[in-house]
């Protein structure tokens, strides 16, 4: 048999009930890849191995007794450390929660855990979930597993890399501007960002709230769907999360996408490109017509706007979000004084790194007075554009497919200006402020390094780009190939 | 162009403390996001409404049913400082 790191959540949830391996076998698979890999990736801020196999072992009783399983029970998987974990340290890469342990379990935890799933770990994130490579972790950077020079982008990178290297099933991350799709892009995975309110977001520590979402990396379109049907659905504790029933995601998966009108973006095709992004997926909107989807051309306008209107909204709720840390509740604080408002001062002086500092300070700056209207609302109204955008292209469209990514993955160290970090997000942002769903999935490679195409599709139409994902996965085989430097 | 100034005044609005390499180095990156951000003055938005979020949800309701809650040493538990089950904090008024 093929190593069980290598199995796909389907086929081992298969093999589990009919009890040919178990739960325990097959955590331990793991955290012997774990062993073995994770000091060249470094994905997690913490390996929960003990847990792990406790979980497990829980999980083969359920088994054993045949009740209440799911198609999660006694699968490993990963949690981006953003993801309130009771009693586990939920760093949020940050000096500021370093020692911090949640009193409670995330809305998706709970979900999880009722499930039966085995934590492995959590993973490794730029501070707070902002940045594009991961280098914005207080503690380390973590490395792309097909190229261990490369970043494996970001905010959710470690939960990518550990899926991208075997060290788990499938993980969570969180995304904001593209903090799923990007680094889903970078490192050969499926990675989705759902409707927003499709997922609750109790216990996902904030950064920009009315654009955070929480969703899955698979290492293929079925294994995704089987994990957003997880964690998706209404959770009164979170207001925005919607009634909308959920989907049956798998019984969506049928192959057939003949007649389907998919749409491409006219301006996704910008200058700072790389044509190998280009060529891949040119060749495989190809591909979709051939597998018989209907394929136009089609208008978003205001998209040039996206990466500005984001850079004004995102930081203004961060900065909002982020005025919690006080060094009072919870957190680092700083002691040395006896003046409030010294204290306060030094302890976010301390506790946030740089890229927190600058969102911070754009985000105050956009909502300070006599700026206000200017950037503020200005940004808000033109997000409203930008939903129109999609809300008339999905009036013609059922899938709109463009790059996920404007390039592949790049060295560490390579991008040190802010701004230009901030353009990896092109093609993903508009999705998070139009509250659409996204996903990122493998397309082939360039220089042999992985290119994503996202497949972006109306509210609540996750079934739709999972379908699209899983015939593109039949006809192709990019996402069944391994990193060769591992 | 955000000047010195402007770096300290807005970081003061954000109780944010920083170095003065900090202060320097924040001018000139924040002026210099700000210019690629002057984009969206271009956009057309007469008429246009703001978008605050994008669920597509309003005025939602729920029973106020009262519930229990953490006890107080669930919450301290990550407490920087505390006494007496409360929260230690600075002295936050004090005599001229």
């Amino acid at each position: 048999m093929t190593e069980l790191y290598k199995l796909s959540i389907a086929e081992a949830g298969k093999l589990l009930r009919e009890k040919k391996i178990s739960s325990v076998e097959l955590t331990q698979a793991h955290l012997d890849r774990i062993r073995e890999v994770e000091p060249k990736v470094k994905a997690f801020t913490l390996v929960t191995d003990e847990l792990a196999l406790e979980q497990a072992r829980e999980a083969d009783k359920r088994i054993a007794q045949g009740d209440n399983l799911r198609p999660l029970t006694g699968i490993p998987i990963a949690i981006k450390d953003v993801i309130c974990t009771k009693d586990i340290p939920t760093t949020c890469g940050s000096r500021m929660l370093e020692n911090f342990k949640p009193p409670f379990d995330a809305a998706v935890m709970e979900k999880l855990n009722a499930d039966g799933i085995v934590m492995v770990g959590k993973t490794n994130m730029d501070e707070f979930a902002m940045g594009s490579s991961t280098e914005h972790s207080a503690f380390f950077p973590t490395h792309n597993p097909w190229d261990l020079e490369r970043a494996p982008g970001g905010s959710s990178g470690g939960s990518a890399a550990a899926v991208a290297a075997g060290m788990a099933m499938g993980s969570y991350g969180s995304d904001t501007g593209g903090s799923i799709r990007q680094p889903g892009s970078l490192c050969n995975l499926v990675g989705l960002k759902p409707t927003y309110g499709r997922v609750s977001r109790y216990g996902l520590v904030a950064f920009a709230s009315s654009l955070d979402q929480i969703g899955p990396f698979a290492r293929s379109a079925q294994d995704a769907a089987i994990l957003l049907e997880a964690i998706a659905g209404h959770d009164q504790r979170d207001a925005t999360s919607s009634n909308v029933a959920v989907q049956d995601y798998n019984a969506g998966l049928s192959g057939d996408i003949k007649g389907m009108r998919i749409g491409v973006p006219e301006e996704y095709w910008v200058e700072g490109t790389q044509p190998g992004v280009v060529n891949v997926v040119k060749e495989n909107i190809e591909r979709l017509r051939a597998l018989g989807a209907e394929i136009s051309p089609v208008s978003l306008p205001h998209t040039k706007y996206g990466v500005a209107a984001y850079y004004i909204i995102a930081p203004a709720e961060a900065s909002s979000n982020l005025s919690r840390y006080d060094g009072i509740k919870y957190g680092y604080s700083y002691r040395d004084t006896s003046d409030m408002w010294e204290a306060l001062e030094k302890t976010r002086e301390n506790g946030f790194g740089p890229e927190v500092k600058r969102r911070i300070m754009l985000g105050t700056y956009a909502l300070s007075a006599g700026y206000y209207d200017a950037y503020y609302k200005q940004a808000e109204k033109v997000r409203t554009l930008i939903r129109q955008d999609f809300e008339k292209a999905f009036e013609q469209f059922d899938v709109l497919v463009s790059p996920a990514t404007p390039t592949v993955a790049f060295k560490l160290g390579e991008i040190s200006d802010p701004y230009q970090m901030y353009l990896q997000d092109v093609f993903t942002i508009p999705a998070n402020l139009a509250g659409i769903c996204g996903v990122s999935i493998p397309g082939g490679f360039s220089d042999g390094l992985p290119v994503g195409l996202q497949l972006l599709g109306n509210a609540f139409k996750e079934d739709t780009i999972l379908r699209v994902a899983d015939a593109f996965e039949r006809v192709t085989d990019y996402h069944t190939q391994w990193p060769a430097s591992l | 162009m955000i000047d010195r100034e402007t770096v300290k005044n807005v970081a003061n609005l954000a109780k944010l403390g920083l170095s003065e390499e900090e202060i320097d180095m924040l001018g000139s990156q924040l002026s210099a996001i700000l210019e690629h951000i002057h984009i969206l003055q271009e956009a057309d938005v007469s008429g246009v409404p703001p978008t605050a979020h994008a669920s597509r949800l309003t005025n939602v309701m729920r029973e106020d049913i009262s519930q229990a809650s953490y006890l107080p040493e669930i919450l301290l538990a990550n407490a920087p400082d505390q006494e007496e089950n409360s929260l230690k904090v600075n002295a936050v008024l004090e005599e001229d």
